[in-house]
């Protein structure tokens, strides 16, 4: 069974134009990686959010969440609290918003700790430490009586995932957690997170917009644009055939850090921005912006996802669009 | 200098320091600086924070008064005190910035339109006709139209902020164009769209680009040489592709070792971190 199973899941909110999610499919396994990309307004955090029960307000919710097997959609507040407690810890992109700034580093470590599990003070106090530790912290027993603004951003970014992990979660969903920080401490952020995902067969959700990122660190990819998950496929084969134009679109923005000689060939962006909440489309959202998009096709039907090879692809012209971005891909860089 | 060379170099800097004081302590921002910008040239400033890297691009445009060092502007030196507008007018016209955040430059009280049009009247196009045709060229040379004209910020996209930002700073026909992390909040498809954009602008401008970023793909993509800044000291200065192939310096080494990539090894990055500093044991990132 999969730790965490989105199926067919919906938010809407009144007044918008389309939904916010719109049928997402997706599961996370123990001991796997897995990673939701996408661009501003794609859903990827009420997407992350959803696992914990965290639904927008007034939204309107269709469909299943389901963390190790309990309902998330419509459940009391017993059986989230046992959800955020004990089974799934997330951990955000900011992680001075997630602090209080005047009580201690030991303090945010242990609350949990002493009113969920009833701990004494010196059993959680142990155990913080133990946490700050394992997160590569110097000196974690210092670090308990210090005071958020006396960390770095990075050191800081520990702390939540040591808090993260006091419960003993076997879910962990990461929402852009190194976003915030520079990028040899992005690094290190990552390789203390992939550590404690393998030592502890922990199944994780990493939320990004850096497809690199994505793909550096994970088992699987899911793209997803304006609320839909467009393309889900392992990452190696993500990356060699990418199957919906706005993968390929998205690998052909970033600039190639390790380029063949001579100046790096004119980008390839993606015309148009990302699609606000306020825009709707008849068929495919991406369709807009699409370099192939056929008239009377793809702005007539949603495509639904469908398999080709190892991948899910939300496309009409998955079957053709593989020649199709491969010529445009030479084309423009010619 | 000789008059020929003053012309083709756009913006000399040399010896630039800059610390700030909290209490008894002294923190070194930036130090012993120098670098020169010929016209149509890109020069990346790439480091972390606190490599001094923003503090660089604020003295750069003025708005930070170097403790030593001098800064020239097409040989001319730029003065530590503005005074007056005909002063105030020939600094901007020297070096003008896109800031990450372009609420920043752009007033969120009036249309984009009414900015660009502002920024050309002080500069002196007192004709309007003249004024509206170059406001339309400068928009059209950022991809943005007749209805972003009239639209006030918060009514545009990121992206379309961001070429606003840049359409304003062009208005002025500065020598230098400072980006200061100018394209790091845009999402990805878009940013690509700006990074083609500078490329169009360096071609068709001559003018010379001082690109602030944390991010050496977009550095490579943008600049034709690049200067790493670690805490406050230069590490390494040279052309772009040459320094990504070949980094001389283990820091140059760590940051490109920190990039994500399909064989990526995160887990070797705390080590050459602590070797390269160990103040920073334990991450003081």
């Amino acid at each position: 069974m999969a730790l965490l199973e989105y199926e067919n899941l919906s938010i809407a909110l009144p007044g918008m134009a389309r939904p916010v999610l719109d049928g997402i499919d997706l599961t996370v396994s123990a001991g796997e990686i897995v990673a939701l990309v996408g661009e501003s307004g794609s859903g990827k955090s009420v997407t992350a959010r959803s696992a914990l029960g965290l639904f927008p307000t007034g939204a309107d919710i269709d469909g299943h969440v389901r963390v190790d097997g309990t309902e998330v959609v419509g459940a009391g507040p017993a059986a989230l609290r046992s959800i955020r407690t004990g089974t799934a810890s997330m951990i955000f992109q900011d992680p001075r918003a997630g602090i209080n700034p005047v009580r201690r580093i030991g303090d945010f470590l242990t609350e949990s700790l002493r009113v969920n599990n009833g701990w004494d003070k010196g059993r959680a106090n142990a155990r913080a430490a133990e946490l700050l530790a394992a997160v590569g912290l110097p000196a974690p027993e210092r670090h308990l009586r210090q005071y958020p603004y006396e960390l770095s951003g990075g050191m800081l970014q520990r702390v939540m995932i040591a808090g993260a992990l006091t419960t003993g979660p076997r879910l962990l969903l990461c929402d852009e957690p190194t976003t915030a920080l520079d990028v040899s401490t992005q690094a290190e952020i990552m390789a203390i997170l992939g550590r404690l995902q393998r030592e502890r067969d922990l199944g994780m959700l990493l939320i990004t917009h850096d497809i690199e990122l994505a793909a550096a660190v994970c088992d699987r990819i899911y793209v997803m644009y304006a609320g839909r998950i467009v393309e889900t496929a392992p990452t190696a084969q993500l990356f060699e055939t990418p199957r919906h134009p706005y993968t390929a679109g998205l690998l052909g923005s970033s600039p190639p850090l390790q380029a063949p000689d001579g100046p790096p060939a004119r980008l390839t962006p993606i015309p148009g921005s990302p699609m606000g909440l306020l825009d709707s489309a008849p068929g495919c959202s991406f369709a807009a912006r699409c370099r192939l998009a056929r008239p009377g096709v793809c702005d007539r039907t949603a495509p639904r996802l469908e398999r080709h090879d190892e991948a899910l692809v939300a496309c009409h012209l998955a079957e053709e669009s593989l020649t199709s971005i491969d010529n445009i891909a030479t084309r423009e860089g010619s | 200098m000789t008059v020929e060379n003053s012309a083709r170099t756009l913006l000399r800097v040399s010896g630039l320091r800059k610390t700030y004081r909290t209490g008894k302590a002294e923190v070194v921002a930036v130090d012993g600086l120098s670098f020169s910008l010929r016209a149509g040239g890109a020069l990346g400033i790439v480091g972390e924070s606190g490599s001094g890297k923003t503090t660089t691009a604020r003295m750069l445009i003025g708005l930070e008064r170097p403790d030593a060092g001098q800064i020239l502007v097409q040989g001319e030196p730029l003065a530590p005190t503005v005074r007056g507008r005909a002063a105030r007018l020939a600094r901007a016209k020297a070096v003008q910035i896109v800031f990450q955040d372009p609420y920043l430059s752009l007033d969120a009280r009036i249309t984009i339109g009414a900015t660009i049009d502002g920024a050309l009247r002080l500069h002196g196009l007192a004709d309007p006709a003249a004024r509206a045709a170059r406001m339309r060229e400068l928009l059209a040379q950022v991809g943005l139209g007749e209805r972003e004209a009239a639209a006030l910020p918060r009514k545009l996209s990121g992206g379309q902020r961001q070429r606003a930002a840049i359409a304003r700073a062009l208005a002025v026909e500065p020598a230098v164009l400072v980006l200061d992390e100018a394209v790091s909040a845009l999402d990805v498809s878009v940013q690509a769209q700006v990074l083609n954009l500078l490329s169009d602008i360096r071609r068709d401008t001559g003018i010379g680009l001082v690109f602030v970023s944390h991010d050496l793909a977009v550095v490579r993509y943008v600049c034709d040489e690049a200067l790493v800044l670690f805490r406050g000291r230069t590490m390494e200065h040279r052309p772009v592709a040459e320094l990504l192939s070949d980094p001389g310096h283990p820091y140059t080494q760590l940051l490109l070792a920190s990039v994500p990539r399909p064989d990526w090894d995160p887990d070797s990055i705390s080590g050459r971190r602590r070797e390269l500093d160990p103040l920073a044991a334990g991450g003081a990132g």
